[in-house]
């Protein structure tokens, strides 16, 4: 599904450059659940945002379900973000003056469904999360937790390929991070690849391969027996 | 990118940002509104003045004869100069390729006018039959004086349409007979009417020569009128009429043995000269209200520009947000400058009706002599409109296509 080879990435401010990223190399097969982790600033939100194409690698090969990603113009970028990848974001990243439904609805607006449709998958995605009574609310109006689980519904909408998230329990507490988990460990049994960045190893044990980042390389890949986070709750 | 769905999209972000909403329609609004009341009160104070021309022709020269106030050659202030047949026909004779329409009076004031029951008070003026168009008078009904009248010394009036409703009510007065003075009977032939208003229609015509008869005025007259041949060339036919009425000015000055500075003895007034005085004026006000235009756009401009760039950045991480779901730059810059152009255009529009609407409501109430019809000019307010609707577009168009093109991850990180 996904294959890295050599993926240089380093930032400009100013006249210093800092080398994030110093040749990644690593595949993610179709249904997956990966966890990233490492220490702060190893480059992890970094590496995500490049295999989200939210950001470009300066140097190596990326190749999403078989198709290169290099030099695309925005047009078939978008089209490929649209419809291959879901994000899920630490600060959820809601429009806020569109409630849960409208929100979820959103991704679909982008693939040119008719407005019906758009409502009846937006709707059937919150029940997927728990929060059909909730369609309504503003983001304002909905707990940390909440927000997290119609990011959820969000990123699930336009039925993605992949799922991107960069620590999606990052601002929650253990309860709410484990309701979360246990909702992406349901996605991915369905078959949805996921990578899932973190800072938590409880968290990364509820995944079933652990990437570690220290310094823009991969230092350690295992597959980690997969602790399932409903037992926790 | 002008679908139904997208105009949907547009409508609910503007619901829920009513204050953005309100603000960039607001500086619209306000920017048409003023400039609309700016144009019609530049317009009613041109209508205005121009009318207070209108009542008399405005290539009028005018000449008057008084009392002399300063010695000159031996001869004593005080004399009385008396304007004859002679002189008139003296000075038809000298400037006749200058003249376009030709007049003198013999007039009195407070001449008591009765028909049947009805009386009042007016002035009567003998004239020629040129009066007319001198006056800028136009006929309501019967016919104006002619040259039949003027050689057999009829018996007939005009009188103004005033005097019209105030004698005759809903009579005809043609062919009526009304009393002068209560001794002389006269036949009304014809009613006029002059821009002037009910003033000026407040009296009564009747040949020269009948008038000089019946007031044993021998071969006096008050005054004498002329209009000047006007040439395509306004200027040039202010030079022609500003040199006629000096070259008559000094003709009768010569004539009276007058001081050259006696202007109360021989009065020669050019109206030619000071409408051009008064159509500078109107041209300056023009201009003045031009500017104050103008810089009410630029402000309207800059005040759009400013919502919009305010707006854009306000709706940074928002792009992000739509751009990592999928939007295409394009729908991303259609998406705001729809709602820009959208808003200005509705907004804009209702500034103009509110405009046009309070005009209609004031003009009554700031009516006067220098200000009449304030009203704006539809197709310069349009343009206008269309303006700052490109504006609006333009100044919202540069950062929305910024923001549409920069990398998602750069407009998530915005806060
Ligand atoms: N836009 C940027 N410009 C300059 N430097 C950046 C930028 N984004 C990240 N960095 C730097 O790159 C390095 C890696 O950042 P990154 O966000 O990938 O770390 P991370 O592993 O996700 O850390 P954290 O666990 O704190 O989220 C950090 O040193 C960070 O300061
Ligand atoms: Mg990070």
């Amino acid at each position: 599904m996904i294959e890295i080879k050599d993926l240089h990435k380093s930032y400009k401010t100013g006249n210093n450059s800092l080398h994030v990223l110093k040749g990644i190399n690593f595949n993610v097969k179709e249904g997956e659940l990966v966890s990233i982790m490492g220490s702060s600033g190893s480059g992890k939100s970094t590496l995500l945002n490049i295999l989200g194409m939210l950001d470009e690698a300066d140097e190596g090969s990326y190749t999403l379900d078989g198709t290169p990603i290099k030099n695309l113009n925005e047009k078939i970028a978008a089209q490929y973000r649209n419809k291959f990848l879901g994000f899920i974001f630490q600060s959820f990243n809601l429009i806020n003056y569109k409630n849960a439904m409208d929100n979820v609805a959103l991704p679909l607006y982008y693939q040119k469904l008719p407005r019906k449709e758009r409502e009846e998958r937006a709707m059937h995605y919150l029940e997927k999360v728990g929060l059909a009574d909730w369609a309504e609310h503003l983001p304002n109006q909905l707990s940390g937790g909440q927000k997290q689980r119609v990011a959820i519904a969000r990123a699930l909408a336009s039925d993605p390929k992949v799922l991107l998230a960069d620590e999606p329990t990052g601002a929650l507490d253990t309860k709410t991070s484990y309701e979360v988990m246990d909702l992406i460990q349901g996605i991915n049994d369905e078959g949805r690849t996921i990578l899932v960045v973190t800072h938590e190893p409880d968290i990364a044990q509820m995944t079933k391969r652990i990437v570690n980042l220290k310094d823009g390389r991969i230092i350690d890949d295992t597959l980690v027996n997969q602790v399932k986070a409903l037992s926790n709750v | 990118m002008f679908n139904v769905e997208s105009w949907q999209e547009i409508f609910e972000t503007m619901r829920k940002n009513k204050l953005r909403t309100f603000l960039t329609a607001f500086s619209v609004f306000l920017g048409i509104f003023i400039l609309v009341i700016l144009m019609g009160f530049s317009n009613g104070i041109e209508n205005g003045v121009s009318s207070q021309f209108e009542s008399d022709a405005t290539n009028k020269i005018s000449i008057r004869t008084g009392i002399t106030t300063k010695g000159y050659q031996g001869l004593n202030p005080g004399r009385r100069l008396q304007l004859r047949n002679g002189d008139y026909d003296n000075l038809n004779q000298k400037f006749e390729e200058n003249i376009e329409y030709k007049t003198a009076t013999y007039s009195t004031w407070g001449g008591q006018v009765n028909y049947k029951t009805q009386q009042g008070s007016y002035r009567i003026e003998g004239a020629n039959a040129d009066q007319q168009f001198i006056e800028n008078q136009s006929m309501v009904s019967g016919r104006f004086l002619n040259q039949a009248d003027l050689l057999q010394k009829n018996k007939v009036a005009i009188i103004g349409q005033q005097m019209k409703m105030d004698l005759f009510k809903d009579e005809d007065p043609i062919g009526k007979m009304i009393m002068l003075n209560n001794n002389v009977n006269f036949q009304v032939v014809g009613v006029y009417t002059d821009p002037g208003g009910s003033r000026e229609e407040s009296r009564l015509f009747i040949p020269l020569t009948t008038a000089q008869q019946v007031f044993n005025a021998g071969q006096d007259i008050r005054s004498i009128s002329y209009t000047v041949k006007m040439s395509e060339d306004f200027d040039e036919a202010v030079a022609t009429s500003t040199a006629m009425s000096e070259a008559i000015n000094q003709d009768l000055r010569n004539r009276f043995t007058v001081a050259p500075d006696d202007r109360s003895a021989v009065n020669v007034d050019n109206t030619l000269e000071e409408a051009k005085k008064i159509y500078g004026l109107i041209d300056t006000i023009r201009y003045v209200f031009w500017f104050i235009g103008i810089g009410t756009i630029i402000a309207g401009i800059v005040g759009v520009s400013n919502i919009m760039l305010i707006i854009v950045k306000e709706r940074t991480k928002e792009i992000g947000i739509r751009k990592a779901l999928g939007a295409l730059p394009s729908q991303i810059t259609g998406m705001i400058l729809q709602e820009a152009i959208f808003i200005t255009a509705i907004s804009g529009l209702i500034g103009l009706l509110a405009g046009v609407f309070v005009l209609e409501a004031l003009s009554p109430l700031v009516e006067t002599d220098f200000l009449r019809y304030p009203k704006a000019d539809l197709a310069t307010s349009l343009t206008t409109l269309l303006i700052l609707i490109v504006a609006g577009a333009f100044a919202g168009f540069i950062p929305a296509r910024r923001a549409a093109h920069i990398k998602p991850i750069e407009a998530l990180r915005d806060e």
